[in-house]
């Protein structure tokens, strides 16, 4: 899976999710301040993604040092190999 | 103490959704009642149930909002919005210290069993996501809307089985008469899916009328039992001196409210407890049984209930009863929304100068035969109306209300 594809994926799944405009969905947003996800709706984009990706995420301590949507996609492209199917 | 009047009504119904549709079909008595043959394949032994038309929460809450709500309380949400802008209450009065919300609601049966089959399915918590927890607790509707509108007053839940509905409406009226809160935002929800039902069903307590228009039928000698129902009824309530100040237009006037528990049994109603809580009402408005116009009868159209609560009103009453509305033989029981309800549809007819009638209603018991129940839709708008709930384990409630006066 190339990482236009987990772009793709991930603003998909957080899309539908959290009803959120698709021009709002660039690298740079900020999950809280730029998306507006408060801490529930971190605990349901994790969820989300997981099954978006077939993955566990979890128990990742990474996800803490996640804030922007960049840094999602850099997060996913790092763990594709170890857990995301390949296509 | 501060006199407490009516600013605005709400409600989401088995009669309509909006305040026209609802007072039509209380003019019309036009019964909101199903039978719904999908019970039958789902173990229950009553098919009828109220059935809400066309309510979609979408149109009015977002996504994330209706994550943590439970449907019952997103159409709590649409009935109070309603309410508040009938009251044209100010965005930043609701967001005051001077607002609070007291709701009453007594289970939330269908978020348990959703969350129950999300478990089995994941496993593990991390897995279930966020919004269970806000739906599958009592609190939820006062939770959910108090923090979504900014009250920063009262802001908590009635649990009282039947009679929550009226006491929510009481304990907000007593908020206000002692100062506490200038506005209060209050009222009652009910679910109405087979979940929250089913083991009440088991008790064999609905009715197996095969008609759903004739099923409930309160204190006619025909009558078999209730008929499940539910959505939700809310009320805008206020000081009188606050609502004037504001120039608010006053709907009715909150004359007095009582309470009382049979301390005797969890089903069976005793024959003296709710007339307490009618006696304690009408010494709370300095009022005597004559001075009542109108009876709005919990009258649930069960044979045990209906017998206790006819017992009750002669005590108080005796012969000379005031002429008695029966509004489930409507909307079936709407439980921990009735009482509220009963109120919202009553302020209503107050508006348009009727009061509905009991179609369903032809012949009394041995019982009940002496009450004068209203039959056929009245052009005259309820007055000075005594409005009885009550609920399992013996828990009563009575609110009276001035209409025109």
């Amino acid at each position: 899976m190339d990482i236009s594809r987990i772009i793709e994926i991930t603003n998909t799944a957080l899309e539908v999710e959290f009803e959120l405009d698709p021009k709002k969905l660039v690298p740079e947003a900020h999950i809280r301040d730029d998306l507006g996800l408060d801490s529930l709706d971190i605990v349901d984009m994790v969820i989300v993604l997981e099954k978006a990706f077939q993955i566990k995420l979890t128990n990742k301590k990474e996800l803490s040092t996640l804030f922007t949507l960049g840094d999602i996609y850099g997060f996913l492209e790092t763990i594709r190999d170890s857990n995301i199917d390949q296509e | 103490m501060h006199n407490v009047v009516i600013t605005g009504v709400g409600a989401i119904s088995v009669l309509g959704t909006d305040h026209e549709s609802i007072a039509h079909a209380l003019y019309n008595a036009s019964c909101g009642i199903i039978a719904d043959e999908t019970r039958r394949s789902n173990g229950f032994r009553s098919v009828l149930t109220g059935a809400i038309p066309n309510f979609d929460a979408s149109l009015h809450l977002n996504r994330k909002q209706r994550k943590s709500m439970p449907e019952f309380a997103q159409q709590a949400y649409v009935a109070l919005m309603q309410a508040i802008s009938q009251a044209q209450l100010p965005e930043e009065l609701i967001k005051s210290e001077d607002c609070g919300i007291i709701f009453s609601n007594d289970s939330t049966a269908a978020s348990a069993f959703a969350l129950a089959e999300e478990k089995r399915l994941q496993g593990e918590n991390t897995s279930l996501g966020s919004g269970h927890i806000f739906k599958i607790m009592n609190s939820t509707v006062s939770m959910n809307i108090g923090a979504m509108l900014g009250v920063k007053g009262a802001s908590w839940t009635v649990s009282s089985a039947c009679s929550g509905g009226l006491l929510a409406v009481s304990q907000a009226v007593d908020a206000i008469r002692l100062g506490r809160q200038n506005v209060m935002l209050c009222g009652g929800a009910q679910e109405l899916g087979p979940e929250g039902v089913c083991a009440f069903d088991g008790l064999s307590a609905f009715s197996v009328n095969l008609d759903p228009k004739t099923a409930s039928r309160p204190f006619d000698k025909l009558r078999d039992g209730l008929v499940p129902s539910g959505g939700a009824a809310a009320l805008v309530l206020e000081s009188e001196e606050h609502a004037k100040k504001r120039g608010a237009h006053i709907l009715g006037r909150i004359l007095g409210t009582g309470y009382s528990a049979d301390g005797q049994d969890l089903v069976v109603p005793s024959h003296q407890g709710i007339a307490l809580a009618m006696k304690r009402a009408l010494k709370d408005a300095h009022l005597q049984a004559k001075d009542i116009t109108e009876i709005n009868a919990h009258a649930t159209s069960t044979i045990v209930g209906d017998i206790s609560e006819a017992i009750n009103i002669y005590s108080v009453f005796g012969d000379a009863c005031p002429k008695v509305m029966t509004l489930k033989s409507l909307t079936g029981h709407e439980f921990w929304m009735s009482g509220a309800s009963q109120l919202v549809y009553a302020t209503l007819m107050a508006q348009r100068g009727f009061t509905a009638g009991t179609p369903t209603f032809s012949e009394g018991d041995e019982h009940t035969k002496n009450l004068p129940v209203l039959q056929k839709t009245l052009s005259q708008a309820p007055k000075r109306m005594l409005c009885n709930a009550a609920g399992f384990g013996g828990s009563n409630a009575c609110v009276i209300v001035g209409y025109h006066e």
